[in-house]
């Protein structure tokens, strides 16, 4: 057959030579290999108090967007459950009454916003879908619970705090 | 013999046994740090600064654990077994010499709890008692795997008692004592008529068998075969919880602490160390060579350590082709090769 690679190496079994066989070659040259260890700076990252970074592109716990002057911009449209793969998001949607002008960017928003966290694959789908830039997977991740029902993260959780408070 | 004399000796063994089992408390703390060094990590180091307070945690932690002796065990032997095991592991430094004398306001202080004159032989004897806190726990605890353990700990120790015996033959042959006094102090200072002192550079071959059988004598990797955890869950200290399982762990590096000081002391001059001689003061002189012992030891632990996190464990055919049909052969040779030298050297 054919090679893919040149990087195949024949090995063959021969019987141990005497320097093999006597054991100590081999273990010298593995002591020295750990003593090179030793040495090195540790890989470890102190979790609680050092953090690694995450890269550009990490996708993290939803965040519900506000514009500039601080307003909602979901209108529950439903693109974001639409496009869902894991049917992980659901909303209700509500007109918006007069007064109410300064919480919400346009006529319609999601009263109720819901995601289960247990069912995201975070895939980045609905940040795709969204027509209004309203939905972003920015966050942290998201932390272990005890119970089930505390994994659906409702409007609460996930849109971003109030601009000036 | 004086009343301050006895006084002087009952504070050696109290100090003595208190150094054994703080080297032994810092030895299982120093043995994770330097896992961690190995392998690039940083260890423990949450308990106190760098993780110093660490080995108390652990020793309240054992304290603390439930105790169970399994229902079938046989109740008596299962408490002997680690008993006896730590027991036998901390008389052994009883005839190590750790210092040369100091002289306190008149009183000469022997730095050594007894110069019996047949030193090694106790060593010997100790080390070959040490297997029966082994054997007994795993046989009591009624356990198929403890009882492999046992019957493997038994099987490999004596195997490698017989090489380490016949090596510290040839280390007699030089030094024609048994004492390990006479014999640290045979090997004073590093250079005189025109060879090293020190046993080491005497009995190379020697110093090698007696180092591979201390690794089999005291379970530590690539030996550590009674204890294996993948293939025994844990060996002979299976059924063992709360701090008789501690003390399995505990005997075993005072074990380690011990037999780096007996090869420190045999083979690598024990207290003595080059230059010694330009020192005048005798006091001086005598507490750096406890300080040159101990660094030895330190050594020793540290080499124990070192093989442990970078050489794989012996298959069990592999370890008795090793004692019986490599080490066994070598330790006599060694004799012959070490008898015809003096022989020679003699005429």
């Amino acid at each position: 057959m054919e090679a893919l690679s040149n990087k195949r190496k024949v090995m063959e079994s021969k019987p141990l030579n005497f320097l093999e066989r006597i054991y100590l070659p081999a273990i010298f040259q593995g002591l020295a290999i750990t003593m090179r260890h030793f040495w090195r700076k540790p890989v470890t990252i102190q979790y609680p108090e050092q953090q690694r970074e995450y890269s550009e592109n990490f996708r993290g716990l939803h965040s519900l967007k506000r514009d500039e002057n601080g307003k909602e911009r979901c209108t529950a449209c439903g693109l974001c459950a639409l496009s869902c793969p894991a049917e992980a998001i659901t909303m209700t949607a509500a007109e918006r009454q007069k007064g109410e002008e300064h919480l919400y960017r346009e006529e319609k928003y999601a009263a109720v916003y819901e995601i289960n966290m247990l069912r995201c694959i975070f895939c980045g789908l609905c940040e795709e879908a969204c027509p209004k830039e309203a939905i972003y997977l920015d966050g942290p991740h998201v932390t272990s619970d005890y119970l089930r029902k505390d994994f659906i993260y409702g409007k609460d959780k996930l849109v971003e705090a109030p601009l000036n408070q | 013999m004086e009343l301050a004399d006895i006084i002087i000796k009952f504070a050696l063994v109290v100090i003595i046994f208190a150094i054994s089992l703080l080297i032994a408390l810092y030895s299982t703390y120093a043995e994770r740090k330097v896992a961690a060094f190995f392998q690039d990590r940083l260890g423990p180091n949450r308990a106190g600064p760098w993780g110093i307070l660490q080995p108390f945690a652990d020793g309240g932690k054992m304290f603390l654990k439930e105790e169970i002796i399994p229902a079938t065990a046989s109740k008596f032997l299962f408490i002997a077994g680690p008993s006896l095991s730590i027991f036998t592991a901390c008389i052994g430094s009883a005839v190590i010499p750790w210092g040369k004398q100091l002289v306190i306001a008149g009183h000469t202080v022997d730095l050594q709890v007894t110069d019996i004159n047949v030193g090694v032989l106790y060593i010997l004897g100790v080390v070959s008692l040490g297997v029966y806190g082994v054997m007994i726990g795993g046989w009591a605890s009624n356990n198929k795997y403890s009882l492999l353990g046992a019957i493997r700990a038994a099987s490999q120790n004596i195997s490698y008692e017989i090489s380490m015996g016949l090596a510290i033959i040839a280390l007699l042959l030089v030094t024609g004592t048994l004492s390990l006094r006479q014999i640290a102090e045979q090997q004073h200072g590093f250079w005189a008529n025109g060879w090293f002192t020190w046993n080491f550079f005497k009995q190379p071959l020697g110093f090698l068998l007696f180092i591979v059988c201390a690794f089999a004598e005291t379970n530590r990797t690539p030996f550590d075969l009674p204890e294996c955890e993948t293939e025994l869950i844990g060996g002979y200290h299976t059924e063992y919880s709360s701090m008789k399982l501690g003390f399995y762990l505990f005997s075993e590096y005072i074990n380690m602490f011990v037999s780096g000081a007996v090869m420190a002391t045999l083979y690598f001059g024990g207290y003595n160390f080059p230059f010694m001689d330009m020192i005048h003061s005798p006091n001086l002189v005598a507490i750096l060579g406890v300080v040159a012992l101990f660094a030895k030891i330190f050594f020793f632990i540290f080499f124990f350590m070192w093989v442990r996190w970078t050489i794989p464990r012996f298959r069990y055919d592999q370890l008795m082709d090793l004692g019986w049909k490599a080490l066994i052969p070598l330790a006599i040779a060694n004799i012959v090769i070490t008898g015809i030298v003096i022989t020679f050297l003699n005429r």
